[in-house]
């Protein structure tokens, strides 16, 4: 049974069907017609179009999985895939839950806890930890030293996170953030650690067994970035050096294994350009959007090795068969108005003509005639593109963004050319403040051209 | 009938007897019009006679007709219902759902058999709708 709807759905179907595993689609109301329920052996209505009324009905999903018989549960990404309670009511219900345990999930849900699960396991952590007073924070804060950042413990996604550049600003700071963490997440805790001015985000894709055996498929870097949702994603990370790389994937390892962790998972770091140093900031325990770079350059499909380890399979291959050929990079396809800062723009796609050749990878769920659904998310689709280097994987993308043609509604593809043909971002290894200066060069062009 | 339709069609309940023969004249005002089937077009049993007022799952879960297994159904065939009539049960989990008519009349048709899997706004049954 999948429980999930978009892109991700009609990838995870793909995937069973070449293994011939029959395919049950959770859908929501308006999703019944969409590209997922058409491909899956059979679509389950599981009720109206707001996701709090059917994605994000544990109960329904598990009673869905009951009531097919469905052996296991694909979770997806988003929606329930990082709920304990969906794992936990699998486990209880004897369904597999193509993911990690519902104690492994909680582990890394708390970013504390998280925190300290990295230490333990020899993982470098940013300089910071847990405040619970303001007399605290004003402590831990002189001893980092400003810049500061505060953050939720209960989640991310920028939500009860603030800067602070000045410790008298850290009381009113921290207020804030617990507060809005308190509305986001239901959980008002918050803790310090150092702001990195100049840092890229880069992850690693690991595998675990649950029993403690764990490998790395190489990292990804996604610093490319807009109020902390990635855009563009690419392998190798640019512009690292051999030893930093081996360090980063080795302490991803170390983390994974510490926890026993089961299933495919991404470990997050902040590389600190002015230190040469990287941090352990938090473990996405599902698959993540932009897993199929990684599939690009190692020839693996990440899914089909989540549904052998959830078969109790274990994993399939040793660290050093592992073998990464060439550079990937992909674009998210939003259907979104960058002219209107973004404006998620749902409607129905009159014309949807993807890109296709050698090195091209298109994961979408729209076609002509589809309709996006105002009440999800605005992801259309993926492109990606896999070539020998990066120069060739940046022209190959410059071609396939050229050759697609949406119809119908507003997307962002104009805006993917126009970053991929900066000189900042083609010299590779642009730090998150990239895109933020990328908007303000605009700005100005647009106003020197008055 | 249209487009791609995947939804499994469950069988009816029970044969459908032809106990409630439709004597009377259909009724043909625009508000017993069976609803139009949402978003998607459903491959469901057609209606036995124009005019009848479906009764749709409000979740999906496990139907069921009666309070427990062993006894009399909620409702049969010839039943006479009214908008808080308990027609039938949906299981979530454990959790019990009453389903309501939501209308007055008989009822004609039961589509939805007992102790299946059904799913939301599946057609549980249909009410000749009073006027």
């Amino acid at each position: 049974l999948i429980a999930n709807r978009g892109e991700i759905a009609a990838r995870v179907i793909r995937t069973c069907k070449r293994l011939g595993i029959e395919t049950v689609l959770a859908a929501s109301e308006v999703d019944l017609d969409s590209l997922p329920a058409r491909l899956a052996d059979r679509a389950l209505c599981i009720g109206p179009g707001r996701a709090s009324d059917s994605y994000l009905r544990v109960d329904t999903i598990v009673q869905a999985a009951l009531g097919v018989e469905a052996d296991a549960i694909h979770p997806g990404y988003g929606f329930l895939s990082e709920r304990t309670a969906l794992a936990r009511l699998c486990e209880e219900e004897g369904v597999i839950f193509v993911g990690p345990t519902a104690a492994q999930i909680d582990a890394v849900g708390d970013k504390l806890r998280a925190r300290a699960e990295a230490e333990a396991a020899g993982v470098p952590i940013a300089p910071g930890g847990p405040v619970e007073t303001v007399g605290e924070a004003l402590a831990l804060g002189r001893e980092i030293g400003p810049p500061l950042l505060i953050k939720a413990v209960g989640g991310g996604g920028g939500r009860g996170m603030k800067r602070v550049d000045r410790l008298e600003d850290l009381t009113e700071a921290m207020n804030l953030a617990a507060g809005e963490a308190d509305a986001a997440f239901g959980d008002s805790r918050v803790y310090l650690e150092r702001f990195v001015a100049r840092g890229r985000h880069v992850e690693v894709q690991i595998l675990g067994d649950g029993r403690g055996g764990v490998i790395h498929l190489g990292e990804r870097d996604c610093s490319v970035q807009r109020r902390y949702q990635k855009l563009i994603e690419e392998t190798p990370a640019p512009a690292l050096s051999r030893d930093f790389r081996a360090r980063i994937h080795a302490a991803a390892v170390r983390f994974a294994a510490q926890l026993f962790y089961r299933s495919a998972g991404t470990v997050e770091f902040l590389v600190d350009l002015e230190r040469d140093a990287f941090y352990f900031l938090e473990m996405n325990a599902r698959i993540q959007v932009e897993h199929p770079i990684t599939e690009a350059v190692t020839g693996m499909d990440l899914v089909a090795e989540q549904i052998a380890i959830g078969d109790g399979r274990g994993l399939r291959w040793k660290q050093e068969e592992i073998k990464t050929e060439g550079c990937a990079i992909e674009c998210r396809i939003n259907a979104e108005d960058p002219v209107r800062d973004f404006c998620p723009s749902p409607g129905r796609v009159r014309t949807a003509v993807w890109p296709s050749g050698e090195g091209v990878r298109v994961d979408t769920h729209v076609f002509s005639g589809a309709r996006i659904p105002p009440f999800y998310d605005s992801l259309m689709a993926k492109i990606i593109v896999h070539a020998s280097d990066r120069p060739a994987t940046l022209e190959g993308m410059r071609q396939a963004l050229a050759s697609t043609h949406i119809e119908g509604v507003s997307t962002n593809l104009r805006f993917h050319a126009e970053v991929l043909a900066d000189p900042e971002f083609r010299r590779g290894g642009v730090d998150t403040g990239f895109l933020p200066r990328f908007f303000e060069r605009r700005l100005e062009e647009a106003r020197a051209h008055g | 009938m249209d487009g791609v339709k995947l939804n499994l069609q469950r069988r009816p309940a029970a044969p459908t007897e032809p106990a409630a023969v439709p004597v009377s004249t259909p009724e043909t005002s625009p508000a017993s019009q069976a609803r139009p089937v949402e978003s998607a077009p459903r491959k469901i049993q057609p209606p036995s006679e124009p005019g009848l007022t479906e009764v749709a799952s409000p979740l999906l879960g496990i139907f069921y007709r009666a309070p427990k297994p062993g006894e009399p159904p909620f409702v049969e065939v010839g039943s006479q219902v009214s908008e808080h009539t308990v027609v039938g049960i949906i299981e979530v989990m454990k959790l019990m759902n009453s389903v309501h008519a939501g209308v007055k009349g008989q009822v004609v048709e039961i589509l939805a058999a007992n102790g299946t899997l059904v799913e939301y706004g599946e057609v549980l049954l249909r009410v000749r709708p009073e006027a």
